[in-house]
């Protein structure tokens, strides 16, 4: 394997932007990095790590300011043409022509890269199998849902067998069943036709799954490898935590996620799975006072990405949230959320089909489901901005459509998309929110300064929001949704494309609300995430499969093997009842 | 060391992207209704609006007439005025009288014929004065120009009847509507629709397309294939090209049928030329939209540079002519300025080679640096 010719070698790369006038940022400083052929290399890392940035540089469509790169063993900076003539690369957002069909599309770009009739009679029909786009041929791009635009963006990109496959986050907003299918179709490739893969994710268990992985940090390689030596550092080190009986994983691993001598947190299966410093495996695990059971338990990919990054991230934020409390606000204060036999149709196509679910006071509950489950569907009528075909539907109380602008007042609302003002600074933002929600004078004052400092937006006050970091965009998404300090909250896959660090962070406040009676509504495509709710309910085709605990949906996807994770239990559920569809239709 | 030429290299490839994207793009566009609304119904629409609706001519301007003389010429010269279509007249008695209808807007002018009017005539050099209301230049001056023709005519009859050819002496008439002797405004302005039809879809339209690539993404990963920039532009220009031309030959059988204005030049030419701009347009559309790359900015940029000279200092409503110096001098930086005047000559004048080549020559240099800009800027590259 050491003799395979290299793909891409990276010798002291170094590139910096200008962010304004004053302030340059240094996306890469002096990475150097080899790609041998026929490998699957991952790059992980936060945002701002350098990825795109690494990727971009690699096909050409940035200059580096110093060091050399040689893609398929040619100078990038000096013949950007000929290396875009034999590589393929597919940007975070591939940018497909929405106006025209899923064919016209691939036809595109088999003309642009000289694909003869002859090789097309055999490349179409297997990327149309592989991507499943067979019927859809003549839908306009546009009309596809998100995963399928991901496997059209990568058909367009491999429609000639191209010596690099540079593949920048391809499965940011794709569901679980997308993801695995495209990951099928890069597999399948590399098995077969011997290509050489770089992908860029965020996704740590896709990492997993390549031969090489390079973690980076803020533009330098931190540690690089095959996944499993990475892997190794964190054995020995992971255990799994069972916390006092009536509190919710969450609010156990938020403490945990503090103390000092702990790495990592995050829920699994109702019990916490940590990551301890490796200098401190020695001290026993107190949480206020009280000893707590450990067991040991094999490390994963992302347990040794957490310790590598917690050795260079500087000082976490270790102060303890509120000192743990058995089921706040305790679960009998009532329904919040009342969803019955939910209808919603679009012309002939029900997008929601008798859907019925209810949330209590201070909950968590998920919306989980493929793209075109319809739960942004539910989501838009849950938030009054849509209305019901039939079944009933009250939130506190009220029927949004007709209560309108009252009930409005008690919902906190953070979309998918980043819906601030990119221009206005973070202060503005604020500011204009807090005006719209109808804070005047003091109380708007002091809900802003409360929520600048709790979200740590203070040192961006200034800066136009279109310009912050991946991660702190969405804090203050979520800071304006909690301006007005609403009942429920509702968030609409508002950790797509973060980092894991990111995520962590995002659900800490998450628990913390809760913990404070707030009820909390999400939709996400990250499985683990699902940990963190107290119930969820798995939508497809605009029905309901299931509903329960994170425990209980684990165990019914049990078949045979043990422990399925979370995301090969909410596979199983929705492929087991699609099954079950097409045999009735059959 | 190089990349097997058979799949990248040579001319044939060059052809068959630059082909695929001219597919690609002509696709889209039949697709987009504004495309087509910008191309097809817009120029109908304007060349309906602008033959019917805008009327520049001037009629029944209200006239004072103050007769100080009543003599036989005299009551002529003020039978003229009344007679004609252009004025409604009404009499008064004393200068006083007249100024201050002038003042108060009930009248647009006055028209003095002195005590020594008669006595004049026979001196050969009588006066008419004429006094008018100068706030709107352009009814100003077609006033003007009717008055005197108003007064040419009588001197003719009069000198006609009477024999005496020295009777119109000493009034001098300048036949400024040389070219427009039917004296309607659609006979200037529709030619002059042209040029708003071609700036419209050669620089908006190309500044939106090209600006909403760079907005949706779409570049990035076209780039990273072996497409060359100049093919990308060749696939943008040559369908916008040809709907340029589509507008053209609307605006030119529209202006023929319905309102009858005489083609005097070679339509040959009239369309080489119409070309020439249609590649200044395109040319501005790609260089605007290349470094702006925002739809909002380019849409914004192309009508402050493009349409609104197009239409305020083309000559297509004003005549540069009337303009203070220094905005004439500005004028000559747009090339609709070339561009309306070629039309003028062409459709009005004839094949006037004098006019025709330097304007040309101006046009085809413009579109030249343009295009070489646009190549020049639509690098490769992002941010």
């Amino acid at each position: 394997m050491e003799d395979r010719p290299l793909s891409l070698v990276a010798r002291d790369l170094r590139k910096s932007f200008r962010r304004d006038a004053k302030e340059t940022v240094e996306a890469l400083g002096g990475i150097s990095l080899t790609v041998r052929k026929g490998t699957l290399t991952a790059l992980v890392g936060p945002d701002g790590a350098g990825k795109t940035t690494l990727l971009r540089l690699a096909s050409g469509l940035i200059l580096p300011d110093s060091g050399s790169l040689t893609v398929v063993g040619l100078d990038v900076a000096e013949k950007p043409q000929a290396v875009q003539d034999r590589i393929g690369y597919m940007p975070q957002r591939f940018g497909l022509y929405e106006d025209l069909s899923v064919q016209e599309n691939l036809d595109l770009y088999a003309d642009l890269n000289g694909v003869s009739p002859a090789e097309r009679r055999t490349v179409y029909p297997r990327l149309f199998e592989m991507t499943q786009l067979g019927p859809f041929k003549d839908r306009p791009a546009g009309k596809l849902s998100g995963g399928m635009k991901q496997k059209l963006g990568l058909a367009c990109t491999l429609v000639r067998a191209p010596e690099l496959l540079l593949l920048d986050e391809p499965t940011v907003g794709v569901d679980p069943l997308s993801r695995r299918e495209l990951w099928e179709i890069v597999f399948k490739l590399i098995r077969e036709d011997g290509l050489s893969v770089v992908v860029a994710t965020s996704y740590l268990d896709e990492a997993e799954r390549c031969e090489h992985a390079v973690l980076m940090h803020a533009g330098e390689i931190l540690a690089e490898g095959p996944p499993a030596e990475i892997t190794a550092k964190a054995d020995g080190c992971c255990f799994l935590v069972k916390g006092p009986e009536g509190v919710p994983a969450r609010s156990l691993q938020a403490r945990l996620f503090a103390l000092p001598g702990v790495v990592d947190a995050v829920p699994e299966a109702g019990r916490v799975r940590i990551v301890r410093r490796p200098d401190r495996l020695e001290e026993p695990l107190t949480l206020e006072g009280l000893q707590l059971e450990t067991e040991p338990t094999g490390a994963r990919f992302e347990d040794a990405f957490m310790m590598l990054f917690d050795s260079v991230a500087g000082e976490r934020d270790h102060t303890s949230p509120a000192p743990l409390a058995a089921s706040p606000e305790n679960a009998a204060d009532g329904t919040v959320v009342e969803v019955r036999d939910l209808v919603r149709k679009f012309g002939d196509f029900t997008a929601v089909d008798h859907v019925t679910f209810s949330v209590r006071r201070g909950e968590v509950y998920g919306l989980l489901g493929p793209n075109g489950a319809g739960k942004s569907t539910t989501f838009r009528m849950l938030c009054g901005l849509l209305p019901a075909t039939a079944g009933t539907l009250r939130v506190a109380g009220n029927d949004l459509l007709k209560a309108g602008a009252k009930a409005r007042e008690r919902l906190g609302y953070v979309a998918q998309k980043f819906s601030l003002y990119g221009q206005l600074t973070v202060g503005e933002n604020l500011e204009f929110f807090a005006s719209a929600y109808g804070l005047r004078g003091n109380r708007k004052k002091e809900r802003i300064a409360t929520l600048t400092a709790a979200f740590e937006l203070e040192r961006f006050r200034d800066l136009p929001s279109g310009q912050l970091p991946g991660g702190f965009r969405q804090r203050l998404a979520l800071a304006a949704a909690l301006l007005h300090e609403p009942d429920i909250l509702f968030l609409d896959e508002a950790t797509s494309g973060a980092d894991p660090l990111a995520r962590r962070q995002f659900w800490g406040r998450i628990t913390a609300l809760s913990e404070q009676g707030v009820t909390v509504i999400v939709t996400t495509h990250f499985m683990e995430e699902a940990e963190y709710c107290d119930r969820v309910i798995i939508l497809d085709a605009g029905r309901n499969l299931a509903e329960g605990t994170p425990v209980e949906i684990r165990e019914r996807a049990v078949s045979g093997k043990t422990a399925p994770s979370m995301e090969e239990a909410f596979i199983a559920i929705v492929e087991r009842e699609r099954a079950k569809r097409t045999e009735k239709a059959a | 060391m190089s990349a097997p030429r058979t799949m990248a290299g040579g001319f044939a490839g060059l052809l068959r992207r630059t082909r695929a994207l001219i597919r690609k793009e002509t696709r889209q566009l039949l697709r987009d209704f504004s495309s087509i609304a910008i191309g097809i119904v817009m120029p109908v629409t304007l060349l309906v609006l602008f033959g019917y609706g805008i009327n520049l001519d001037v009629r029944n301007v209200p006239v004072a007439v103050l007769m100080e003389d009543d003599s036989a010429p005299a009551r002529g010269v003020a039978a003229a005025f009344e007679l004609s279509p252009y004025f409604s007249t009404q009499r008064v008695r004393t200068m006083n009288d007249a100024e201050r209808m002038l003042m108060a807007g009930d009248v647009r002018a006055i028209v003095r014929i002195p005590s020594d009017f008669a006595r004049s005539i026979d001196l050969g050099a009588a006066d008419v004065q004429l006094i008018i209301n100068g706030a709107d230049a352009n009814t100003a001056r077609i006033s003007l120009g009717y008055a005197q023709g108003a007064v040419a005519t009588w001197a003719a009859k009069e000198a006609e009847r009477t024999g005496n050819a020295g009777a119109a002496g000493g009034i001098a008439v300048e036949p400024r509507l040389w070219f427009n002797e039917a004296n309607d405004s659609s006979y200037f302005l529709v030619p002059g629709l042209i040029v708003l039809v071609m700036t419209l879809i050669g620089a908006l339209l190309t500044a939106l397309v090209m600006a909403r690539e760079w907005e949706r993404g779409t570049f990035e990963a076209l780039f990273v294939t072996p497409v060359r920039s100049a093919e990308i532009l060749l696939g943008k220009t040559v369908p916008y090209f040809v709907l340029g031309l589509i507008g053209l030959a609307l605006c030119v059988v529209g202006s023929k049928l319905l309102f009858g204005v005489p083609l005097r030049g070679s339509l040959v030419i009239l369309t080489l030329v119409s070309m020439l701009y249609l590649l200044v347009a395109l040319g501005l559309g790609l260089v605007i939209s290349s470094a702006t790359k925002s739809q909002f900015v380019a849409s914004q940029v192309t009508v402050l540079v493009t349409f609104l000279p197009a239409m305020m200092l083309s000559g297509f409503m004003y005549d540069p002519r009337s303009m203070p110096l220094a905005v004439q001098a500005i004028t000559y930086v747009f090339p609709a300025r070339y561009f309306v005047t070629l039309l003028q000559t062409l459709f009005l004048s004839g094949n006037n080679w004098s006019v025709i080549l330097p304007n040309a020559a101006v046009l085809a240099g413009m579109a030249a640096a343009l295009l070489a800009l646009a190549v020049r800027l639509t690098r490769k590259r992002i941010a």
